[in-house]
């Protein structure tokens, strides 16, 4: 059973809150004591995806949790924005696809990069990815 | 009524101020490490002559009106000033209203009928508040100058491009590369491969503290633009973590020649130069 021992919201509104927003989900993971692969493989695919909320949806809230499950402990992050939604998750969720200019390696980077990958979206309404990463994951 | 509000603060004044200054001095927020008592005297005497002086009967209870600017500017000067000696928010805090306290108790000590003493206490209650507000207002703006001046120099210190031999640049990156820093760092730097016609540049990453997609996308642009240049860029500093989050992200660097130190990005830069650097051999003495 998933246990959520404790919870911390942050909203982000412009990109210099990208940088405080990094160091609150390193805390978490310096907490659980993660180790230093698996910090950075959990900061950049947080970084990614708050970078596609301000970029895309013009920032949201994010849920920072700390979770465990039987002896295991992880972080699970959960981004929520009101912006315009992905038409088309799987084409989303593919490498290279963007509709900006980016390299479109944020979405399916970010997965690869966690244990737990889930994404929602309905267009025109907003867009919930969370993403899970466990210590020894 | 014997006399007014205003007129008895006029014609006490020197007994305001004491009764004050004791106050403060008895306090346990004494500063007296950052302040010395004759600075706190001389701070509290303007302050009290310019409330004094200023103050009347008619605009004892309209605090907006601009007969108040005057003490209002004065308690501004005291609180930026105090914002950036390092008093705490409490301690600025603390100063007006311990004078609040002081008035109350000359008021009290003044007024002998009792509904005359509560319309007072009242008014003075209200000024006073309004002043402990203009005190925040202007400590957080001088805390926030502080603030300020700090981005600025941080910014200013962020992306010097070092010459560190005839024809290799290095440019170390601290902290976070966005869009806009990374419009610095490549103006600079391909400026600097002009001024200098240099033909190989290192872009150091050590202290790049997360290499995301677009943080990758950044680098790619500068190595792509200083090609164009026709200059080689090698990126170094590539930490483990970083190495191993990269590839899971599926970004391609292959075509970058990358390197994990800047000492061994500066060795390939030799060789490309082909240059070598060795240890003088030493003659060995014969005894």
């Amino acid at each position: 059973m998933l246990m959520t021992l404790s919870k911390d919201s942050m909203s982000i509104t412009r990109e210099q809150d990208l940088v405080p927003f990094r160091n609150r989900v390193k805390e978490a993971a310096v907490k659980i004591g993660m180790g230093i692969v698996n910090q950075t493989k959990l900061i950049t695919a947080a970084s990614e995806l708050v970078r596609n909320m301000f970029r895309y949806a013009g920032g949201g809230e994010v849920l920072i949790e700390i979770v465990s499950k039987g002896r295991e402990s992880g972080v699970r992050l959960t981004f929520a924005d009101k912006g315009p939604g992905i038409a088309n998750l799987d084409l989303a969720m593919q490498d290279g696809y963007s509709t900006g200019k980016s390299l479109g390696l944020g979405l399916p980077g970010a997965k690869r990069l966690v244990n737990e990958f889930d994404l929602k979206s309905t267009v025109g309404q907003g867009t919930t990815v969370m993403i899970l990463k466990w210590k020894n994951g | 009524m014997a006399s007014s509000v205003s007129q008895l603060l006029k014609s006490n004044k020197a007994r305001l101020l004491d009764l004050w200054i004791q106050k403060q001095l008895a306090s346990e927020n004494l500063r007296d490490d950052l302040m010395t008592n004759d600075e706190l005297r001389g701070q509290s005497e303007d302050l009290i002559g310019a409330l004094t002086k200023n103050i009347t009967e008619e605009n004892i209870d309209q605090v907006e009106s601009n007969q108040f600017d005057e003490v209002f500017e004065i308690l501004s000067g005291i609180s930026l000033a105090r914002a950036q000696q390092g008093f705490t928010p409490r301690e600025t805090g603390l100063y007006i209203f311990s004078l609040k306290e002081a008035i109350l108790e000359l008021l009290q000590q003044e007024i002998k009928d009792t509904g005359e003493l509560l319309t007072a206490v009242l008014k003075i209650n209200r000024l006073l508040d309004s002043l402990g507000v203009v005190t925040f207002e202007t400590f957080i703006k001088g805390r926030e100058e502080v603030i300020l001046r700090q981005t600025e120099e941080i910014s200013d210190i962020s992306t010097p491009v070092i010459q560190i031999w005839e024809g290799i640049l290095a440019l170390p990156i601290i902290g976070t590369l966005d869009s806009s820093r990374t419009q610095v760092v490549m103006e600079s730097l391909l400026q600097k491969i002009v001024d200098t016609g240099s033909s190989i540049a290192i872009l150091d990453i050590s202290g790049v503290p997360a290499v995301d997609s677009l943080v990758a996308q950044h680098l790619i642009k500068t190595v792509s633009a200083t090609r164009l240049m026709g200059a080689e860029c090698i990126i170094s500093g590539i930490r483990p973590e970083i190495a191993q989050t990269v590839v899971h992200l599926g970004i391609d660097l292959s075509n970058i020649v990358t390197k994990a130190s800047l000492a061994s990005a500066l060795k390939h830069a030799f060789a490309m130069n082909r240059m070598v650097v060795r240890r003088l051999e030493v003659e060995k003495k014969t005894f």
